[in-house]
């Protein structure tokens, strides 16, 4: 890693400076691998077999790494979009304080280094799972859908989707339905999140060019859309208690938690504001939605300890 | 290159250096542990 910062007319002073290896922390969008690492810790928890402590760290290890490498590479890939959004101009490749091929090599190697480590270490399907998460996120969403199309996230969700998929594969060696499941959960649980995000952070995606909802097809069919996504989401997320994969005190606060997410998105859907600094409702909704994943997987967890 | 440059081009080397010892002796450690687990 010897690679010397670009000179550009925002970084003069930086110029010739390495990069710190806090920007190389930074690449890897630690604030978003919180909720990957906690989802498959939690999918790799609720699963029937216990996983050796060593290896249950490793594959926990291994999604980290993974995310790490997938943020990095799409952060390689989009830093020109970067530049123009004020949410991401600050990220180390925008505002010049790292070269771009410094992180594509580090994305590529850490990326690598999860999948081998996984396949090595802990078992094969969670590795292919890890690939194919990785793979997804940087061709499929980065390369593919995120510049070209308003369903960006709707498809290019899936790739937030594997971790509990990885962490029950690993501690079980096969997929069944509770981890579809998850992995649906999250799918659908993708759109509503970071639609009420873009609704009031719209400008920001149009000035960068990204066709996201609210830009093409306006508030109001975003805001409809929101709330449409929601109830398969929440058909899904409370499913597993009647299906009786999971216990009641899961249910219990699935059923309470999806109250309030719906709530919530009803709000959203009704709002008619218009100005991005007063949108009240969307930014509770994102707001919640992070809570409501967080809590939902943790009291999956809790169940099966309780009821194990 | 100013003296103050190259300080800080030193002291980012430095950082770097000791992070990357502390991640491979961390994986040192992991390695180990993995293959005793392994065993069991």
């Amino acid at each position: 890693m010897t690679d010397i910062v670009a000179d550009t007319g925002t970084a003069s002073s930086a110029a010739m400076l390495p990069a710190d290896w806090r920007d190389f922390l930074a690449l890897t969008k630690p604030r978003v691998m919180t909720l990957v690492v906690f989802t498959g810790l939690c999918g790799m928890l609720a699963a029937p077999h216990a996983i050796n402590p060593v290896l249950g760290f490793t594959a926990i290890l291994c999604i980290a790494l993974g995310a790490g490498a997938a943020a990095a590479l799409n952060q390689w890939y989009e830093a020109d979009l970067d530049a123009l959004m004020e949410r991401t101009a600050k990220r180390p490749l925008p505002a010049g304080r790292m070269e771009r091929q410094s992180a594509l090599h580090f994305g590529v190697g850490l990326g690598v280094f999860s999948v081998l480590l996984m396949g090595l270490a802990v078992n094969t399907l969670s590795a292919a799972i890890l690939t194919v998460s990785i793979l997804f996120y940087v061709l499929v969403y980065t390369v593919w859908l995120k510049r070209r199309t308003p369903q960006n996230i709707v498809i290019g969700g899936a790739a937030g989707a594997f971790p509990p998929l990885i962490g029950w594969a690993a501690a079980t060696g096969h997929v069944e339905l509770m981890p579809a499941l998850l992995f649906a959960l999250v799918f659908l649980w993708t759109p509503p999140h970071f639609w009420a995000l873009s609704l009031f952070v719209r400008t920001d995606y149009a000035r960068a060019g990204v066709p996201m909802l609210p830009v093409v097809a306006g508030l109001r069919h975003t805001r409809l859309q929101v709330l449409l996504y929601t109830l398969p989401m929440v058909a899904v997320a409370v499913a597993p208690w009647p299906l009786k994969l999971a216990g009641s005190i899961y249910g219990v606060t699935a059923t309470a938690l999806s109250m309030v997410f719906f709530a919530l998105a009803v709000r959203v859907a009704l709002n008619t504001e218009t100005d991005q600094a007063t949108m009240k409702p969307e930014r509770q909704l994102f707001a919640f939605s992070i809570l409501y994943l967080f809590v939902l997987f943790g009291a999956l967890v809790v169940d099966r300890l309780v009821f194990a | 290159m100013m003296p103050s440059e190259e300080a800080e081009i030193r002291r980012r080397q430095k950082a770097r250096a000791i992070v990357m010892g502390a991640a491979l002796g961390g994986l040192v450690i992991l390695f180990y542990a993995i293959s005793i687990a392994k065993m069991l």
